[in-house]
């Protein structure tokens, strides 16, 4: 197997939906100095970067992540809280400023290498993340399934600890008698010898003069009370009653609403606007063009052509005159471009393999491919995705000459602070952000260019403007996952044993480990070459795993066909020196029963992906009638180390598979005159009530390194699908979406398959 | 102008007879618990009641409005302020994710219990199907939806109707 970098593993994670958390770091020494002022309120004392008390002893951790969905903050303050020995019913959350105090990777990096004493085998991925950090100054991204097992791990758990000890000591000082006699419990502290009892809150302005320790000790989890319980997510109650607020709910004084379309053909410039029309109808107050734009970094690189907006006082009106407004693009040639002529691209640079570069090279692949008795091959293929978020891209500006305000929901608030600051020629301590729950995000809201187009407009108009996108917009002007080709090759001895691997693929992104496989297999020879398109690149979730694992776990499971074994007992085989990987596959069989017969018509499909330090194992089944896919039940087994709140873990995963199952059943952006051909849900379609299976999803608490849960459900669903297609109706689907197989098969004749449909 | 009956209280607008009661919701009533998702009707984040069912409210020009009575997420709590049972079931299940598409999922639920208190599966397919929600929590509003409905039938058992 391939020596993975340390930078590898973790731009993964940035890339991966994207982004490092760490920008943030626990702030050595007294924190007030540089974020009391931000935080801290009337009778609040700043104890730590993430932890503030009041005088009613109530304690709120400040959480450096979004709000998206994913439901993490209410477990990041678990994990908090659970250090702390908090009372969970004086827990609160909030989300830290857009303030360069809670994205210092200089002090973060001080703090590791000063050195809080991570077990020996976590050391490279902290360093990694370090590392990474150090590339993307001013991150405070939410992505990468990184919260819980970055800033979680490693820094709130910390903050909780460090400052129980301080309250200990503040008390041991206090009441003179020594600390090791000071037990803590839900919020208080207790000196049982002396019968003494008080709150954190009585000692935490004393506590607050002290400098936080940065090796705390941390609990065992056999000690734990809060974390691995399954708490209420705090965000719910304001999502079931119209309260919770989104960047779209805010109004300023005065505001005007925006609609935008940026050039249909991806980086076109405005050649010409015929807006006098336009600017006669009513309730339109300005007709404004933005410049292309483009970002570059780790986190949010990306480039856009020009766009227009129309402003007026009310959104419709803005949009109404938007779909009637006359531009001349300038395309630059690229109207050619059409996914046919990108998948032929992709098909002739595969084949020319030129400069292609290896990901892994073991064995000798000539002689293994010689010794095999049986050799397959296969493409397989992907479409461009979107991401589709429910919430479309909207934010509101307000911008003077020397100042700018935002409010939006995104997953990077440092960084499109820094985009819109560069974008308007302010300082960035000039621009304030304001941060919302996003509705949806899946890697879309680590892009500022929304931010940015109502910046720019707010600046043209000179009052409050509130951008907002249509769905055709969101649609047409996404970043998008990629499409992607990849051909294999595999060779089986005389015996079926798996012998020989060989893969060429399209345009490697992140993480850098999504093309491998898992298996042992001799001759491996794993490798890519470029072949770039002008369509927007984005972290959709998962990232390069929610193509390779489609590809590789499909591809696998030809090879046992081939060799005329069992799916399930094939990998099994090639897994002996992995065992948490082979005790997920082994449960996921269990509880799916996979030896189990079906009716006819009907399938089942195994697959197992690790991603963002989980594993996942899963098996699909189907009904396959009249061509048509019905997708009766998915399970799923997770090891993520530690579910830190099950119920959250759960429903991440049940989340993940939706997402997967939508872009395997029906997600499919094409091409089509340079441009995106979709644009509503009509023709970009998602799972819906009436086709959603049956989900069962099963934690395994492995003890090992915690891993992700918001990205590791998505990449095994599509070939567990495609897999148990292929039990049902013997029919291999290699390019997706399933919706557009011909999976008509001679069982269609049978007039039991012809039942199930009725 | 148009009249009509918001939550319980007379309001009168003046604007576009044309412009879809999503944006007159929105931006001129204040009322933001409803939300924009597709303009198209595809997606049902707008989902408000009309006279006690289900519309889309981005596709309903506000003149079609004419003394209606319209109910939004936010008139969905009784009004001694207590959640609606559906409401409490969505807690109870931890159903919102992302939240955004959650309004109008509610909203769905609301008016099919209002007509047919004990849905099968079938019903839940056709009445919610129109419901996108792009986290994925179909399975848990199903739960929900019949949670409620094991309610409902519980007190049916004990002799009082709820429904």
């Amino acid at each position: 197997m391939g020596k993975w970098t340390r930078r590898g593993v973790l731009s993964a994670g940035v890339l991966g939906g994207t982004g490092l958390v760490i920008g943030i770091a626990v702030r050595p020494g007294n924190p007030t100095e540089a974020a009391g002022h931000l935080v801290a309120g009337e009778g609040e004392n700043l104890l730590h970067i993430y932890l503030k008390i009041d005088a009613e002893n109530r304690a709120t951790a400040i959480l450096p992540h979004s709000e998206m969905g994913q439901g993490a903050q209410t477990a990041l303050t678990q994990m908090l809280a659970e250090e702390l020995d908090a009372d969970w019913d004086l827990m609160s959350f909030e989300e830290a400023p857009a303030d360069g105090a809670y994205a210092n990777n200089a002090l973060g990096r001080a703090y590791l290498f000063k050195g809080v004493n991570f077990p020996d085998a976590v050391v490279p991925t902290v360093d990694g993340l370090m590392l990474n950090v150090a590339d993307a100054i001013g991150m405070q991204v939410t992505g990468g399934s990184l919260s819980i097992r970055a800033t979680g791990q490693y820094f709130l758990r910390a903050a909780g600890a460090s400052v129980r000890e301080m309250l200990v000591k503040t008390a041991s000082k206090a009441w003179g008698v020594p600390e090791t006699e000071i037990r803590t419990a839900k919020s208080m502290l207790h000196h049982d010898g002396s019968g003494r009892s008080a709150p954190y809150s009585e000692f935490a302005a004393a506590a607050a003069e002290m400098t936080p320790s940065s090796t705390p000790k941390l609990k065992k989890a056999s000690q734990f009370s809060v974390m691995g319980q399954s708490k209420p997510r705090h965000d719910i109650p304001s999502k079931v009653d119209g309260t919770a607020m989104f960047a779209m709910d805010v109004k300023r004084p005065g505001m005007v609403y925006a609609a935008v379309r940026r050039s249909p053909v991806f980086g076109s410039t405005i050649r010409r606007i015929d807006d006098t029309a336009v600017r006669a109808m009513p309730g339109v107050i300005d007709v404004v063009t933005i410049g292309s734009s483009s970002a570059s970094g780790i986190v949010g690189a990306y480039k856009a052509g020009d766009s227009v907006a129309v402003v007026a006082d009310s959104y419709w009106r803005a949009e109404k005159a938007l779909s009637v407004l006359n531009v001349d693009w300038d395309t630059g040639g690229k109207e050619t471009v059409s996914s046919e002529t990108i998948f032929a691209q992709f098909d002739r640079d595969i084949s020319n393999a030129v400069d292609r570069k290896h990901d892994v090279v073991t064995g000798d692949s000539d002689v293994a491919f010689n010794n095999a008795s049986t050799i397959l091959t296969a493409d397989y293929r992907v479409p461009f995705l979107a991401h589709s978020c429910m919430e479309p891209p909207n934010a509101t500006a307000e911008v003077s000459a020397d100042h700018a305000e935002i409010w939006i929901g995104c997953q990077n608030p440092l960084g499109f602070r820094q985009h819109i600051a560069a974008e308007l020629g302010l300082d960035e301590e000039k621009v304030t952000l304001h941060n919302y729950f996003m509705g949806g995000g899946f890697g879309r809201k680590s892009n500022a260019d929304y931010g940015l187009q109502a910046a720019v407009i707010a600046r043209a108009v000179g009052r409050p403007v509130q951008l907002v996108y249509s769905r055709a917009e969101d649609i047409r002007q996404d970043f998008y996952r990629p499409a992607v080709q990849s051909r294999f090759k595999a060779g089986l001895d005389a015996d079926g044993k798996l012998i020989a691997w060989q893969n060429t693929y399209v345009e490697k992104h992140e993480p850098i480990e999504a093309p491998l496989i898992p298996y042992s297999v001799a001759s491996q020879d794993i490798g890519h070459v470029a072949s770039p398109t002008h369509v927007p690149f984005g972290a959709w979730r998962s990232v390069d795993h929610s193509q390779h694992g489609f590809f590789t776990e499909s591809f696998i499971d030809e090879a046992a066909h081939a060799a005329g074994r069992d799916p399930f007992e094939f990998r099994v085989e090639m897994l002996k020196d992995k065992p948490r990987l082979l005790a997920a596959l082994k449960r996921v069989a269990k509880e799916a029963d996979w030896t189990r017969p079906l009716e006819e018509g009907r399938g089942r499909g195994i697959s197992l992906q690790e991603s963002f330090g989980s594993i996942v194992a899963q098996v699909v089944e189907v009904t396959v009638s009249n061509g048509r896919t019905w997708v009766d039940r998915v399970v799923s087994v997770i090891d993520a180390g530690y579910a830190v709140s099950p119920d959250g873990t759960k429903a991440q995963i049940e989340s993940g598979v939706i997402y997967g199952l939508s872009a395997a059943m029906y997600g499919e952006i094409t091409i089509e005159n340079g441009a995106v051909a979709q644009s509503s849900f009509s023709d970009y379609d998602a799972i819906r009530m009436h086709d959603s299976p049956v989900i069962e999803t099963h934690i395994i608490n492995s003890g090992e390194e915690i891993g992700g849960a918001g990205e590791p459900g998505t990449p095994g669903v599509a070939p567990a699908l495609a897999n148990a297609i292929f039990d049902a109706t013997g029919k291999r689907v290699r390019t997706l979406p399933v919706m557009k197989a011909d999976l008509r098969s001679d069982a269609e004749a049978s007039p039991a398959v012809a039942a199930l449909g009725a | 102008m148009t009249t009509f009956t918001l939550n319980g209280e007379v309001r009168t607008v003046n604007t576009d007879p044309e412009t879809p009661a999503l944006w007159v919701i929105r931006e001129q009533l204040d009322l933001t618990g409803t939300k924009f998702g597709c303009g198209m009707a595809q997606c049902g984040a707008c989902t408000i009641h009309v006279n006690g069912r289900a519309q889309r409210a981005c596709i309903t020009p506000i003149a079609a409005l004419e003394g209606a009575s319209i109910t939004t997420i936010e008139g969905l709590k009784s009004e001694d302020g207590s959640l609606h049972a559906l409401q409490q079931a969505w807690i109870d299940q931890q159903v919102p994710q992302c939240g955004y598409c959650q309004s109008g999922q509610l909203m769905s639920a609301a008016a099919l219990l209002a007509d047919n208190p004990n849905p099968s599966d079938a019903d839940i397919d056709t009445a919610m199907r129109g419901n996108v929600c792009r986290c994925g929590m179909y399975g848990r509003i199903r739960s929900a939806i019949k949670q409620v409905v094991g309610t409902s039938f519980y007190d049916a058992m004990e002799g009082s109707q709820n429904g």
